[in-house]
């Protein structure tokens, strides 16, 4: 367990090392930074100048060896484009999105889990029928249709939410939290919609199917002819053999949650990181962008880590058999 | 036959599945008791509706099968048409199940004390800890060495056999009056088969628990039964007492089964007694169902179809023991053991 950990440890330091490479190098051929920052009217010197402080006339390995120790330190460097160290900014937009993610991650399980239970258990059912098929337009709109459509029916329409940005926000610390304001609610509800319906959709249908497999088994079979009830077996014993997969999917989409939450931002002017994101590729602002892709990954890595022992807590078979293969009478 | 205070009663029971292409009677007008107590072992090559009898005696048909007509009664008391959450206090509780395969009988995920106790939670008033308890002593009784440190195992710990015992402790753990086994033993090591059939045999007997024993062992059945259920094509060939019928089987059907009873271990499927094979739901012979398999078959057997019929100690379905043909039992039997067409041509002129 130990050592499997600290491999899975390991293995993700190697993943974040490529990742901020990858990141590093594609930016730094994505276009000159200078020629966004100084007006029109900077001298070659000025240009020159400018260069140097950035350290862009270094060798591309010590640049790379630079931002890679800056970045184990949390640090991302200068902004080209607002002078300001990145992490600050990214800081500062963290709260907004990380809020908007969790709350549309919460969304999407509460409701997810619970429909595609459902689903599975009543397959023929109209409810569940009339669901499948609501969801494949779930799973086909994208995103910003989605986005769209709802601004247009409660903001522009019903005028009763708010179409773009956080509402009133609590300073707790650095943090900035929408949460404990009534505005900061109100706010949220659209964009978690928007963001969370593709993952509901699909967590409801990965449920479902997972169900329909674990409902034919004869475990399940045996469990309705000790009379255990309903609740018991679909709880109890179906849904959990359903979680591993279940966990995996949910796992990596927190992931894309955050990636996704680009185009939602984007949508609604939320004032989140992928919003600062989108902002620094239109200026080139290599420091945010190759910052907001190493931390994306990091993300992705963490969870995927936490994923795997989440299947250990959950499944006694990965236990690997120390007691057990003593133990193993016949 | 009739029995003075049957626990079980099936009384016509007749299982459909409604297919695409029409619908299938996969048990077809079948009636039997199994007394308090009792063994009742039934036999008969697969397909032949042993499964689907011992699923709707429980309730547990999965749909689209289900119970077309016919009555299900425990103690004198209805159940075939009883409300779902009604029928779920009854299974595990009056009614245990054992099923084929221990290797998936249990949640993986779960310990098997776990499993224990919840279903003792489930029909006894018992506290947690007395559940445990419980469990510990279920295990120890049906043989699992070191109980109180296995309790706490999950299921992929214990080998095959270990798991069956696991699955007879929990079909057993509220004492019901009734276990449906369902070939409990095929999917095991022929080493471990007649183990596990001790087993079972001897706490059925310690508590006083009736079972019928679905099997291809004619081993098995010779061992363990009181009486035996023969089946043919969704229906009872014969039934009665197991020494009468293997010793002296009346019905064509049973008598190439029990040619030679095998150890146990050997399966009445693959012994090729009797020529050709059962046929298929979809196209069933008009008259007897065995009628092209039969040396004795006639022209009646090809045209009605034979109910059962007391003979002796037991029931016979097969036209042969037809009183009203003049024939006298005896006659009839001598022409099955005399296992030829002939001998049949005879009776029947
Ligand atoms: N889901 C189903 N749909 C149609 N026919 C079925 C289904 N399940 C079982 N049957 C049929 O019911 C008959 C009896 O099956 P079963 O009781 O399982 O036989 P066995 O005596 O081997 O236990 C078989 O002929 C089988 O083809
Ligand atoms: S003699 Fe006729 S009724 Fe009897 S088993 Fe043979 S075919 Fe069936
Ligand atoms: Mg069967």
């Amino acid at each position: 367990m130990v050592s499997y950990v600290i491999r899975r440890l390991l293995q993700a330091a190697l993943v974040m090392l490529v990742v901020a490479f990858v990141s590093f190098s594609l930016f730094r051929f994505a276009g000159d930074p200078v020629n966004n920052m100084v007006g029109q009217e900077a001298t070659q010197e000025d240009r020159r100048e400018l260069r140097e402080r950035l350290g862009l006339n270094d060798p591309f390995p010590v640049q790379f060896g630079r931002f890679v120790v800056d970045a184990l330190q949390g640090e991302f460097g200068i902004s080209y484009r607002l002078q300001r160290p990145v992490e600050d900014l990214i800081a500062e937009r963290m709260p907004a999105t990380l809020e908007l993610v969790l709350v549309s991650a919460v969304l999407a399980l509460i409701t997810g889990i619970p429909l595609g239970v459902y689903c599975g258990i009543h397959r023929d059912s109209w409810v569940s029928r009339a669901l499948l098929t609501v969801s494949l337009i779930g799973v086909s709109l994208p995103t910003f249709v989605i986005g769209i459509l709802l601004i247009y029916l409660f903001s522009v329409q019903m005028l009763v939410l708010p179409s773009f940005g956080r509402g009133e926000v609590v300073q707790i610390g650095w943090w900035s939290t929408g949460f404990l304001t009534f505005s900061g609610w109100q706010a949220l509800i659209l964009p978690s919609i928007t963001l969370s319906l593709f993952q509901l959709t699909l967590i409801m249908r990965l449920v479902r199917s997972e169900m329909l497999e674990v409902m034919r088994t004869d475990y399940i079979k045996f469990a309705r002819a000790r009379g255990l009830s309903n609740r018991a077996i679909n709880f109890g014993h179906a849904l959990k053999n359903t979680l591993v997969p279940v966990i995996t999917i949910v796992g990596l989409n927190i992931g894309s949650l955050i990636a996704f939450s680009i185009i939602t931002e984007t949508v609604f002017n939320w004032p989140g990181m992928g919003l600062l994101f989108i902002k620094a590729v239109q200026f080139a602002d290599v420091p945010i962008m190759a910052a907001y892709l190493t931390m994306v990954a990091f993300v992705f890595v963490s969870i995927n880590l936490l994923v795997d022992l989440l299947y250990y807590a959950i499944d006694p078979r990965l236990k690997v058999d120390r007691g057990t293969a003593a133990g193993r009478l016949s | 036959m009739a029995m003075a205070n049957p626990l079980l009663q099936v009384r016509n029971l007749v299982v459909e599945f409604p297919t695409r292409r029409g619908t299938l009677t996969a048990v077809d007008d079948i009636s039997f008791d199994i007394a308090e107590g009792e063994v009742l072992g039934v036999v008969g090559e697969s397909g032949a509706g042993k499964s689907m009898t011992g699923a709707a005696v429980i309730g547990l048909l999965e749909p689209p099968g289900r119970i077309a007509s016919g009555e299900v009664l425990l103690e004198g008391r209805r159940i075939d048409n009883l409300p779902y959450e009604k029928m779920r206090r009854i299974r595990g509780k009056e009614i245990g199940a054992i099923f084929q395969d221990p290797l998936t009988s249990l949640n993986p995920l779960y310990s098997i004390g776990r499993q224990l106790t919840e279903t003792i939670m489930t029909h006894t008033d018992m506290t947690p800890t007395q559940a445990r308890a419980r469990a510990v002593e279920l295990l120890a009784e049906v043989g699992i060495p070191a109980p109180e440190r296995r309790v706490d195992q999950y299921p992929h710990q214990f080998s095959g056999g270990m798991r069956q015992r696991v699955v007879i402790a929990l079909a057993l753990c509220v004492n019901p009056r009734l276990i449906i086994a369902d070939e409990p033993t095929t999917a095991l090591d022929v080493s471990i088969q007649a183990q596990i059939i001790a087993l079972l045999k001897r706490l059925c007997r310690e508590h006083g628990t009736a079972v019928m024993l679905v099997t291809h062992d004619m081993g098995v059945i010779a061992e363990t039964a009181d009486r035996v259920a023969v089946m043919y094509a969704g229906r009872i060939a014969e039934i009665g007492p197991v020494r009468e019928v293997i010793k002296n089987a009346k019905h064509p059907y049973t008598h190439g089964l029990m040619g030679s009873i095998p150890a146990i271990g050997h399966d009445a499927d693959r012994l090729e007694q009797i020529p050709g094979s059962m046929p298929r739901l979809t196209d069933i012979p008009p008259g007897c169902a065995f009628n092209p398999r039969c040396l004795h078959a006639f022209d009646r057997c090809r045209r009605d179809r034979p109910e059962l019929i007391a003979v002796d100690d037991g029931q016979v379905s097969c036209w042969l023991y037809d009183t009203a043909a003049g024939r006298t039992t005896a006659e009839a039997k001598a022409i099955v053991a005399s296992r030829s067409g002939t001998a049949m041509e005879r009776a029947d002129g």
